[in-house]
């Protein structure tokens, strides 16, 4: 049977099981756009192309599956590059298919022509360039097996309209396997060595950093079993929040720039570190030269160039998560570390006492309340996704999400504007749970248009919307770095509420704590999208996110919360 | 120390274009790299030589094996190989006694004259960078007008092949 490259990429977009597409058409995308009802595959309408990639990417993240944008040339296709850049970073499977003039003008700059495979090539993990529309339904097999295999990451095909329109008698090769990667001989070890068992039954003070690597890899069980077994306390990554249970009693929280307190200490005093399925990003150590000096050092990853890629490790172990951890479990001693946790105990401790959270009632409204109450509204149970900036490090600080419920945020590439499209894919993926969007007055604004995406989908999306006024987290470096100089930081925004209601939202304002929570109760008890605009202070020792450990400080050299009502304590 | 790294890739368009990016995106500084065709058609042959004191070799080894039309890496420095550079030197040669001179200097250093003009000569050697290197300084004085040089390409000497693609082992 004769079919065209249009009809082709939904036969194989079906087989590779999509069940939605995020999009926006345009001219050299609309034959592909017009057979797609024909194939009972949903489509999504944004209202720009930032917010298609980062959809796919939230869906992604949200459902485990593959993510699909599929956009026009030009600047359909230049739109996406935040989007995709972002998956690259943070590893999320999507696949982008973009339009593209005829192979026939390919090179002449014609109307709505770019080079997206030169744009993308340093953010994809693969992108192609289809010009033979017999390669068509290989080449979208084949860019699916990409994007899912480990590490995962974004892939991208180009795809010319008189390829869309060509048609072909040529069925789909039956064996697509992929070429396995090659294994290049290395220091790296595939299996668990003696000296790394011998090491963990010795420790005195260990701590495994558990990061996005886990999830990915299903590892979760098997963490908690291992940390059981060694009574090796947890601390996690900012994607590696929700690979333990915050409640799980040797689980420590959130390590890094923002991160607990007591996690940071505990890296730096630890005598072993066991690092997996996270990368040692500058956000998670704070300067080299003075990280976790005493530690031995135990990296595990699936992807053998984060090994020894920032930092030098002793024992550097190439392979899933899951696997290596369940070599590990058993190889090792049951084993507890009483004085270890004690310790670690008497830092948080210190912590709470510090925490804005634990203070009285004063009618004011800090930030962090407001995750705390959406926290303790919800039990945890809700797909929280994040903006940047000062909102993402409250919602990583203060939600907790329980079991299956990931915490989706854009942590490597730090994408303003991410929040609002990610959490339009979550709800799609998830269309029975309840999914939350914590942005800020900054970044809430470059994608505030995906709102009539919510509408138009008629998903109950829960927006919660940090407003202080400021690019915030800006403003807070440069309230403590750059002299109190507050240099294009200060928002003058709409009215929020109203914005939402022009949409079709209902909206919600707050702006003390009893306010915030009946706010959320109405929002939660509400069918349709919500939006709350949570009123917050603008500057001062409220507005800042604690603690913090500058940057070019030591992990442990934070600035912290005074423990009085007092400013800010350097 | 410099290192040899061989790689097999993809021969398709845009490869060679994944490999640089890759080194200059990763701020990775690379001596030389040379490509060719192998025996395997839809395959070539890189070699790429890293100055291990500016880059971590095994790190360019490992990202180069991200890439989805990179076939296979190794580094081969720690083998007995054959490494050879290839140079074209155009040198003024005016006048019977200077023109003998060089070629005098072409024999001593197995090299071949592959042009000869009224007024100048060109030079092909093959051998070692240290080798060729001190060509060039003998030939210097007589005034070097042109010089163009491959880079490193480099096998592995025995029975040993690196151009398998199939398995991780490439003995025959």
């Amino acid at each position: 049977m004769e079919r065209s490259g249009a009809h082709i990429v939904w036969e194989a977009l079906k087989q590779e099981g999509v069940q939605v597409v995020f999009g926006l058409p345009g001219g050299a995308i609309m034959h592909t756009y017009h057979p797609r009802s024909d194939y009972g595959i949903r489509h999504v309408l944004v209202r720009h192309e930032q917010g298609a990639a980062h959809a796919a990417d939230g869906y992604a993240r949200a459902s485990g599956r593959v993510g699909v944008a599929l956009v026009t040339s030009g600047p359909g296709a230049t739109n996406l590059v935040t989007g995709i850049a972002t998956a690259m970073m943070d590893s999320v499977p999507i696949v982008c298919i973009t339009g593209q003039v005829a192979t026939s003008v390919l090179g002449t700059d014609a109307f709505q022509e770019i080079d997206i495979t030169g744009i993308t090539l340093p953010i994809t993990k693969h992108n192609y360039l289809v010009t033979d529309v017999d390669d068509l339904a290989d080449t979208i097999h084949e860019g699916f097996q990409i994007a899912r295999s480990p590490r995962p990451g974004p892939v991208l095909i180009d795809l010319p309209s008189d390829v869309q329109r060509a048609t072909t008698q040529l069925q789909p090769a039956a064996d697509r396997s992929l070429r396995p990667p090659y294994t290049f001989a290395s220091a790296a070890t595939r299996h668990v060595p003696p000296e790394a068992a011998e090491r963990i039954d010795r420790a005195q003070r260990p701590l495994i950093l558990a990061g996005h690597g886990i999830l990915m890899a299903g590892a979760e069980e098997v963490l908690r079993a291992f940390s059981e077994r060694t009574g090796i306390p947890v601390a996690t990554t900012l994607l590696g929040k929700g690979a333990i249970d915050a409640a799980f009693p040797l689980s420590v929280g959130l390590m890094g720039m923002h991160g607990e307190a007591a996690t940071n200490h505990a890296v730096q005093e630890a005598d072993l570190l066991i690092a997996i399925g996270m990368r040692f990003s500058d956000r998670v150590t704070g300067t080299l030269c003075t990280y976790a000096p005493e530690a031995y050092k135990i990296h595990i990853d699936v992807d053998a160039s984060e090994l020894n890629k920032v930092i030098g490790v002793d024992v550097p172990i190439q392979g899933d998560a899951k696997d290596i951890l369940a070599e590990l479990l058993a190889s090792v001693s049951p084993n507890a570390h009483p004085e270890w946790l004690d310790r670690i105990a008497q830092w948080k401790r210190q912590s709470h006492a510090r925490d804005i959270v634990s203070r009285p009632v004063n009618g004011s409204l800090p930030p962090p309340h407001v995750v705390h109450a959406i926290c303790e509204a919800t039990q945890g149970e809700a797909i929280v996704v994040t903006d940047v900036g000062q909102n993402q490090m409250w919602a990583a600080q203060y939600f907790h999400p329980r079991g299956p419920y990931p915490f989706i945020t854009p942590g490597g590439l730090g994408t303003m504007g991410f929040g609002l499209p990610a959490a339009i894919g979550a709800q799609i993926a998830q269309p029975e749970k309840e999914v939350w969007a914590i942005v800020g007055d900054g970044g809430f604004q470059m994608t505030v248009q995906e709102l009539a995406t919510v509408v138009q989908e008629r998903l109950p999306l829960r927006i919660a919307l940090i407003n202080n006024g400021y690019l915030g987290m800006v403003r807070q470096w440069q309230e403590w770095f750059f002299d109190k100089r507050y240099e294009a930081t200060r928002l003058v925004n709409p009215d929020f509420v109203r914005l939402a209601e022009a949409y079709g939202i209902r909206g919600w304002k707050a702006h003390t704590r009893d306010e915030s929570g009946e706010a959320i109760a109405a929002a939660r008890a509400h069918p349709g999208p919500a939006l709350i605009e949570f009123i917050t202070a603008q500057t001062g020792d409220e507005a800042n996110v604690y603690p913090m450990v500058p940057p070019g400080a030591a992990l442990h050299e934070m600035i912290r919360r005074s423990e009085h009502r007092s400013g800010a304590q350097r | 120390m410099k290192r040899t790294l061989i790689a097999l890739v993809d021969d398709k368009p845009g490869v060679l274009n994944r490999v640089t990016s890759l080194f200059r995106r990763r701020s990775f500084n690379i001596e030389s790299l040379t490509v060719g065709h192998t025996t395997q058609p839809g395959i070539s042959r890189m070699t790429i030589v890293v100055d291990s004191t500016r880059t971590d070799s095994e790190q360019v080894a490992q990202h180069l094996c991200k890439l989805i039309n990179v076939v296979k890496v190794e580094d081969i420095t720690e083998q007995a190989s054959v490494s050879h550079d290839l140079a074209m030197i155009k040198v003024k040669a005016q006048g019977g006694t200077t023109r003998s001179e060089v070629m005098q200097i072409v024999e001593t250093f197995r090299a071949n004259v592959v042009d000869v003009a009224q007024d100048t000569l060109i030079v092909e050697v093959t051998g070692s960078e240290e080798k060729l290197d001190s060509l060039v300084d003998v030939l210097r004085p007589f005034g070097i007008l042109e010089m163009v040089r491959t880079g490193r390409v480099a096998m592995v000497r025995g029975n040993k092949t690196n151009e398998h693609t199939g398995g991780q082992d490439g003995n025959v």
